[in-house]
């Protein structure tokens, strides 16, 4: 029952925050909102595990976390940059 | 005694949900990306920080409760870095803080 609870709120979280990434006016914005569903998915699927009774569940949250921290760091690079290649200097050069 | 761990567990999970919530509706009503930033820290600070305690306190000394640590963990070291790669790429794209001087000066017909 309580875990049901939880799954719900954050199953509620997840529906705002896809509502953010439709909307978001920025590239940033949608990026905020796609990193904040990864951080949420990860945390229903170590609820849903609970809630089945089956705690194998958290392995699949752990990996997902993993790939979602990447994906947000890729995305953003490749939209700072331009390419994925690039060594990341933010500084401008001297002139 | 079970009693107790489970008040624990609907204690912290309910109070996790409601965080998330609350970052979530932060997320959508904010007025611009750094502010929204700042929202979302809730859901991965005390919303993720909240349903893994409940959970904990469910799972008791087991190896279930070791993985759940170290999911805690990594949303604990990923999401400030995350946070941080996102604020220096809308900076260094140019995209600025609303201030309060703009808001004033926008509301003026």
């Amino acid at each position: 029952m309580m875990f049901a609870a939880a799954a719900l709120a954050l199953l509620a979280t997840i529906a705002l925050a896809l509502v953010r990434a439709a909307l978001g006016p920025t590239l940033f914005d949608r990026a905020q909102a796609a990193n904040s569903v990864g951080t949420v998915a990860m945390l229903l699927l170590a609820v849903l595990g609970f809630l089945d009774g089956r705690p194998d569940f958290l392995d699949l949250a752990l990996v997902y976390g993993l790939l979602n921290v990447i994906g947000t760091i890729a995305v953003l690079k490749y939209f700072r940059r331009g390419d994925l290649g690039d060594p990341g200097i933010d500084e401008e050069p001297a002139k | 005694m079970t009693t107790w761990i489970d008040a624990l567990s609907w204690a912290c999970l309910v109070g996790g949900g409601f965080f998330c919530i609350v970052g979530a509706v932060g997320l959508l009503r904010m007025p611009d990306f750094y502010t929204r930033m700042h929202a979302a820290s809730v859901i991965e600070t005390l919303g993720a920080g909240l349903i893994l305690l409940g959970l904990i306190v469910q799972a008791g000394l087991t190896l279930v409760a070791v993985k759940l640590l170290m999911v805690g963990v990594l949303i604990f070291f990923a999401s400030p870095t995350a946070t941080h790669a996102l604020a220096r790429a809308a900076m260094v794209r140019g995209l600025k803080p609303l201030l309060a001087d703009d808001r004033s000066t926008a509301s003026k017909p």
